[in-house]
């Protein structure tokens, strides 16, 4: 395309201005589909909450060190153990805001990925003899072998069957692992190796090999939720068709999605094979889908800062609430039907704006 | 031969409740074509209020087949509003919203009516006093219970009543024309909101005798009982075509027919990957169900 | 007259038991404005959604460009060189007015995972000229807002531009649009005329839906006319103005917005710019 013929035409633009806004109101209400208005004002702009801090581009290294300076704040074994959770639990969150976050996919059983890769490295470190960092090429085919089967049949389908395979996929998983005896049945597998102890007390080696796994996810998460394929994500979870019409293979781009939040799934369950050291089936149940699930809608799906700060906040609340289990899961799930209807973006939303930045350079002194 | 019959009847028998249940999320999905994860725990709710019914009126209900009604029209009642109350509070301000948001807010709600009864009666299993006189029938050669054709019986009846109350009453035909196209059912002035009230009563006082009659049955009930029976009755309500109800009998039945025999060849340790992996073959070969209608998805 | 780029030959698709579009043949030449009108129910935004891929034809077959392009999934058909907008404005709402444009882009930009993992130069190339592209085509369709953010909180009229921009992002050889007045003033009208006189100016065939026939009589070159998903009538404006058919379909048709919109024809038949017309 010349860029000659580029001219503009809105001279006259501001002119009208009043009436349009008029008339715009009245067509976008009748533009809904199904019964209702399409999102009446969900996601206000996400001006109100810490603008300055969530945008700065100082965040995500200001509390990247902040992880790993932890251990020379405080290394008592039960606070490295309690982050080292917190950490895994910050790479599921961010897995599984790939898929919901940025899909508009459900995935009731993210679950199901973190125990194949749990399983996967623990059994060839503890049946096989390989160190745990050679199982992870083979967790990851593992992973997107999983996601292939569940993915393949259901991602063609409307979005909510995908919720519920996902749910049914997660069980078969974890009974399939309680089940057979290579798995270690209910007794699951222990002895699970670490990556090394680097000449360092073991647990806070683990923990730094955790740190900067997980910061180095969050990061990429983030980057690829912003590159060519996370504008095709979100492009399909705003309105599938508009995206096909662009030419966007819908159903591969939903594949990508799914997969990539396998693989982080896949990846996190090394981490907690490591960590635990033993692991057996009820670590895999539908409770932890659900609260890595909550984690990223609390937090605000899309949103890298949310995501973390709602992982965060999930793994370490029970620390403080100790005991009162139930109350919790029970105000949990109240919570997520509060927070749809009065705040679907969540505490810390996605920016619904971009940069500015970038696009004046580029665009010189057009405007 | 006679070991193939008893597992016929006991597939029956299995594929009978999770009819009860398969019809209300069935006709949910029909209607406002929204997945209600929260329909297994309805059912769990309903074996609840049975269970509370029984302790509270233990003596004076007796133990006959009298009783047995009497609980579960009471249960029924109860998750039916609770139902009703279900979709006023959490879905219907959604209605026209995501349906990502509709889903998680349908995951919510599971979870707090799972966790609200774990606060309530405790997290511990409860035991159902009410073992229904044990007798036995013998029928070509296969034991059957009397509570079992009790049971069986009492949820054919309600199918019945279902599918007489959805093709002869006014609330029926409103109930098919907004599964159809809900924009007109409004502008032609049906009252939309009632009828959709009216099926979340229906569906959800179904789960209860379904909950009921698993809670008499097996003797015990735990606030996660509502969970895998949830998925079952999807696994059905799709392997008959989802949204149609003699769809959703159908599929209950096939379910509980494979199920009954792939415990008797394979393991009652594998039954619900079957059923979960058959729900997965069955979406992959033909996700539209047996009786389901190809339609056309139009922009 | 130049090259055929479009050839739809007795296409037919069906619903239930309508037939919405029921043996319908046109063609669009390369670069040409073309009009496509007809009562309500004629079946023309049917067969737009036939020609994209979004219905697959019961019959006949769709040929763009000498290809077979029948029933091919609407991704494909769209990287074949066909971008359209749609009636009801489906434009990706949380999503900031650049990024929508980026999307027509989406097929053209190459990046892998790993690029955008890495921030490699070939990532930061790619997304600096997509967003220079972006900003070309949000001035070619004239469009004077805040560019970064959500488009949702753009004016009706100003999501529209964004729309026809998102579709010429695509770098399509043909554009169809389906009823682009719709809900636009007076003022907006004469701006999207313009507009839709510069696409054509870039080469790009043009295809339109629309009610407007003050709109339709002066920008296309050629006009079919729908009638029970088939065509009754092709030919220059001019000619399907005193066009005995046509006049008959809409005057025939029991539907009285039908008869609006032939004495609507009949008003402007004269040479004239474009009239605001509210049904």
């Amino acid at each position: 395309m010349n860029d000659e013929s580029t001219l503009r035409a809105g001279e006259e633009a501001s002119a009208y201005a009043g009436a349009v806004e008029e008339r715009g109101r009245v067509n976008v209400a009748l533009a809904g589909r199904g019964v209702g208005t399409p999102k009446p004002n969900r996601r206000p702009s996400a001006g109100r909450t810490l603008p300055g801090v969530l945008a700065s581009r100082w965040l995500g290294p200001g509390v990247a060190l902040a992880a790993l300076a932890l251990p020379y704040l405080n290394s008592s074994t039960y606070v490295i153990r309690i982050a080292v959770d917190a950490l895994i639990f910050v790479m599921l969150a961010v897995g599984l805001n790939i898929v919901v976050g940025y899909c508009g996919l459900l995935d009731l059983g993210y679950a199901a990925f973190f125990a194949i890769g749990a399983y996967t490295s623990g059994l060839l470190s503890t049946r096989y003899g390989w160190p745990l960092i050679a199982t992870i090429p083979v967790v990851v085919a593992a992973a997107v072998a999983g996601g292939l089967l569940i993915g393949g049949p259901t991602l063609r389908l409307r979005s909510d069957y995908l919720a519920i395979v996902t749910l049914g996929f997660g069980e078969i998983i974890r009974i399939t692992a309680n089940n057979l005896d290579f798995t270690g049945g209910p007794d699951g597998l222990y002895g699970i190796p670490g990556f090394g102890d680097f000449g360092l007390r073991s647990d806070i080696a683990l923990y730094w090999v955790t740190a900067v796994v997980v910061c180095l996810a969050v990061l990429f998460a983030g980057r690829l939720g912003r590159g060519r394929l996370g504008r095709a994500w979100r492009f399909v979870r705003e309105d599938e068709d508009a995206a096909e019409a662009m030419g966007i293979h819908t159903y591969r781009v939903k594949f990508a999605a799914y997969i990539a939040g396998a693989v982080f799934g896949g990846l996190a369950g090394v981490l907690f094979a490591a960590h635990q050291t033993a692991i057996s089936p009820p670590s895999f149940n539908f409770l932890w889908s659900a609260l890595i699930l909550m984690a990223v809608v609390l937090g605000g799906m899309g949103s890298t800062p949310g995501v973390v700060a709602g992982a965060l906040a999930i793994s370490l609340l029970p620390e403080l609430l100790r005991g009162a289990e139930n109350w919790r899961y029970l105000i949990f799930g109240l919570l997520l039907i509060v927070a749809m209807i009065f705040r679907p973006q969540g505490l810390l939303p996605a920016r619904a704006g971009e940069a500015r930045r970038r696009g004046r350079r580029v665009r010189g002194g057009a405007s | 031969m006679d070991h193939f019959i008893q597992l016929v009847f006991s597939g029956l028998f299995v594929g009978s409740f999770y009819a009860l249940v398969a019809l209300g999320y069935s006709m949910v999905y029909g209607i406002i074509k929204l997945l209600n994860f929260a329909h297994g725990d309805l059912y769990m709710v309903g074996a609840f209020a049975g269970f509370t019914v029984l302790s509270v009126g233990a003596g004076a209900l007796g133990g006959g087949l009298l009783a047995l009604i009497a609980i579960m029209l009471v249960a029924m009642a109860a998750t039916g509003g609770l139902g009703v109350l279900l979709e006023r509070v959490a879905y219907r301000p959604l209605r026209g919203a995501p349906r990502l948001s509709v889903l998680i807010t349908a995951v919510g709600a599971s979870f707090a009516l799972e966790y609200g009864i774990a606060v309530a009666f405790g997290p511990n299993p409860e035991v159902y006093q009410m073992g229904v006189s044990g007798g036995t029938l013998n029928v070509l050669g296969a034991r059957l219970t009397y509570a079992q054709l009790a049971m069986t019986a009492i949820a054919v009846v309600l199918m019945i009543a279902l599918d007489t109350l959805v093709r002869r009453t006014r609330t029926g035909r409103a109930m098919r024309a907004i599964s159809q196209d809900p924009k007109a059912c409004l502008l032609m002035g049906v009252n939309v909101d009632r009828v959709i009230s009216r099926t979340f009563f229906l569906g959800s006082a179904l789960a209860g005798a379904a909950g009921v009659m698993a809670g008499v049955y097996y003797g015990k009930i735990d606030f996660l009982m509502g969970f895998v029976i949830g998925l079952k009755a999807f696994t059905a309500a799709v392997i008959g075509g989802i949204g149609n109800l003699r769809g959703a009998v159908l599929g209950a039945v096939v379910l509980g027919l494979l199920e009954s025999f792939s415990v008797a060849y394979i393991g009652s340790e594998w039954r619900d990957v079957f059923a979960f992996g058959f729900l997965i073959l069955f979406l992959t070969v033909r996700p539209t169900g047996l009786l389901g209608e190809r339609v056309t998805e139009r922009v | 007259m130049s090259e055929v780029l479009l050839d739809v030959r007795d296409m037919a698709v069906q619903f239930g038991g309508v037939r919405a579009v029921d043996g319908l043949t046109f063609r669009v030449h390369e670069g040409e404005v073309l009009s496509v009108i007809g009562p309500n129910g004629a079946g023309k935004t049917s067969a737009f959604n036939c020609i994209t891929g979004f219905y697959k034809p019961s019959g006949g077959t769709v040929t763009f460009g000498g290809a077979r392009i029948t029933g091919r999934r609407p991704a494909v058909i769209a990287a074949s060189g066909i971008a359209r907008t749609f009636q009801n404005l489906r434009l990706f709402g949380d999503l900031t007015v650049l990024d929508n444009v980026r999307a027509g882009m989406h097929v053209r930009i190459r990046q892998n995972f790993l690029d955008a993992m890495l921030h490699t130069p070939r990532y930061r190339r790619g997304e600096d000229a997509a967003t220079a592209e972006a900003h070309r085509w949000l001035d070619f369709v004239g469009l004077d807002h805040d560019r970064t953010a959500p488009i949702r909180n753009l004016p009706y009229g100003e999501q529209r531009r964004v729309e026809i921009a998102r579709a010429l992002a695509r770098e399509p050889r043909m554009l169809l649009l389906d009823e682009p007045a719709a809900g636009l003033n007076h003022g907006e009208k004469a701006q999207l005329l313009a507009l839709m006189r510069r696409i054509a100016g870039l080469g790009i065939a043009v295809v339109l839906i629309e009610h407007d026939m003050g709109l339709v009589m002066e920008v296309s070159e050629r006009i079919v006319v729908l009638s029970h998903g088939k065509e009754i009538a092709d030919g220059t404006p001019a000619a399907i103005r005193s066009d005995p058919a046509v006049i008959e379909a809409y005057l025939g048709a029991e539907d009285e917005e039908a008869h609006a919109e032939a004495e609507r024809i009949a008003a402007e038949a004269g040479p004239g710019g474009t009239t605001e017309v509210e049904s």
